[in-house]
């Protein structure tokens, strides 16, 4: 269908800045994961396979801080948990089998996820994939950059990295409140996810914070605001 | 951890991740969510976001600290409020954050 395929060209429009930004987070990536612990091949596989930041760091941090297997693939898990969320609401705008639609659902990403969201319930699918096809090869190829380049960017906070994804997040926050998101709910999601940080392990408080939409039950069908 | 070990967390973290993106649209499969569900799918973004924007700005590890990090955020933010495009933005934020930890801001 030429809507699809418009769906798709301004998916990789879209997706081909961020992934620069991608790839900045993927080198400081592959560069944390050997200096954790990991060898070269074992971060670039790591990315290849999971395509999951956050829960890829979560997991490299584990092994890097002498924890095992079992806290190391929980902290990850619970770290990804959100895309769980994400899944059941991108579920229907899918197309195929049970089985086609969960390897589409293997495209999201939160940016892709947020970018595809049309803002009354439904996704635009193929701007999904167009959206998350550049940023996996920024992934994969930031990852083997750092973890074969040795050190090629040095130490990731002097540089100020860490403040790349919290203002890209905030970009997309921005843009969904100027459109059918709801200023109540982002402030109370940030509040719960805050309280919940010194008391949780990392990735739990975004879950939670994802409960607060939960109150979309009490309105009648889409719409809400 | 051994490297044989480093592989088994590498292909568990693998299943899991597929496992959690895939059980939305493998349970629901071809059905409609109902209604009232959808009115909470439209909600989920601006929760969703403004989580990961106030832990990956805020949170190390378990500790909250509003340092150097904060203050590139911050200053990101405001671009983007006053419409900025996304890399000016970025690279404020960046910028300020080194700047302020090369001073001794953490």
């Amino acid at each position: 269908m030429p809507g699809d395929r418009d769906s798709l060209r301004r998916g990789l429009r879209l997706g081909v800045p961020i992934s620069l930004v991608i790839g900045l987070v993927a080198i400081t990536f592959g560069t944390i994961g050997v200096d954790m612990g990991l060898t070269p091949l074992q971060a670039l596989v790591m990315s290849a396979l999971v395509y999951a930041a956050s829960g890829q760091i979560a997991a490299v941090t584990v092994i890097g801080s002498g924890g095992g297997l079992l806290p190391a693939v929980l902290a990850s898990g619970l770290m990804n948990s959100r895309f769980l969320a994400m899944g059941l609401a991108l579920a229907p705008s899918l197309t195929g089998g049970r089985l086609r639609r969960a390897a589409q659902g293997q495209a999201v990403v939160d940016t892709s996820w947020a970018m595809a969201n049309n803002g009354d319930g439904t996704f635009d699918r193929w701007l999904l994939f167009g959206s998350s096809a550049p940023q996996y090869v920024a992934w994969v190829g930031g990852t083997a950059l750092g973890a074969y380049g040795g050190g090629l960017i040095g130490d990731v906070d002097a540089l100020g990295l860490d403040a790349v994804f919290p203002v890209f997040f905030l970009s997309l926050l921005i843009g969904e409140l100027r459109g059918n998101g709801s200023r109540v709910i982002a402030l109370a999601g940030g509040v719960v996810a805050l309280a919940l940080v010194p008391l949780t392990p990392p990735g739990v408080p975004v879950l939670a914070a994802s409960a607060v939409a939960l109150v979309g039950l009490r309105r009648r069908g889409g719409g809400a605001r | 951890m051994s490297e044989a070990g480093v592989w088994l967390v590498i292909v568990a973290v693998a299943v899991l991740t597929a496992l959690i993106k895939g059980a939305g649209p493998l349970v629901l499969g071809s059905r409609q969510l109902p209604p009232r569900l959808v009115g909470v799918i439209v909600l989920l973004p601006s929760a969703l976001l403004a989580a990961l924007v106030v832990t990956t700005a805020l949170a190390d590890g378990q500790a909250i600290r509003i340092g150097a990090t904060a203050a590139g955020v911050a200053t990101g933010g405001v671009l983007l409020l006053v419409r900025a495009p996304l890399v000016a933005a970025v690279v404020a934020a960046v910028l300020v954050t080194a700047g302020l930890r090369a001073l001794g801001v953490a």
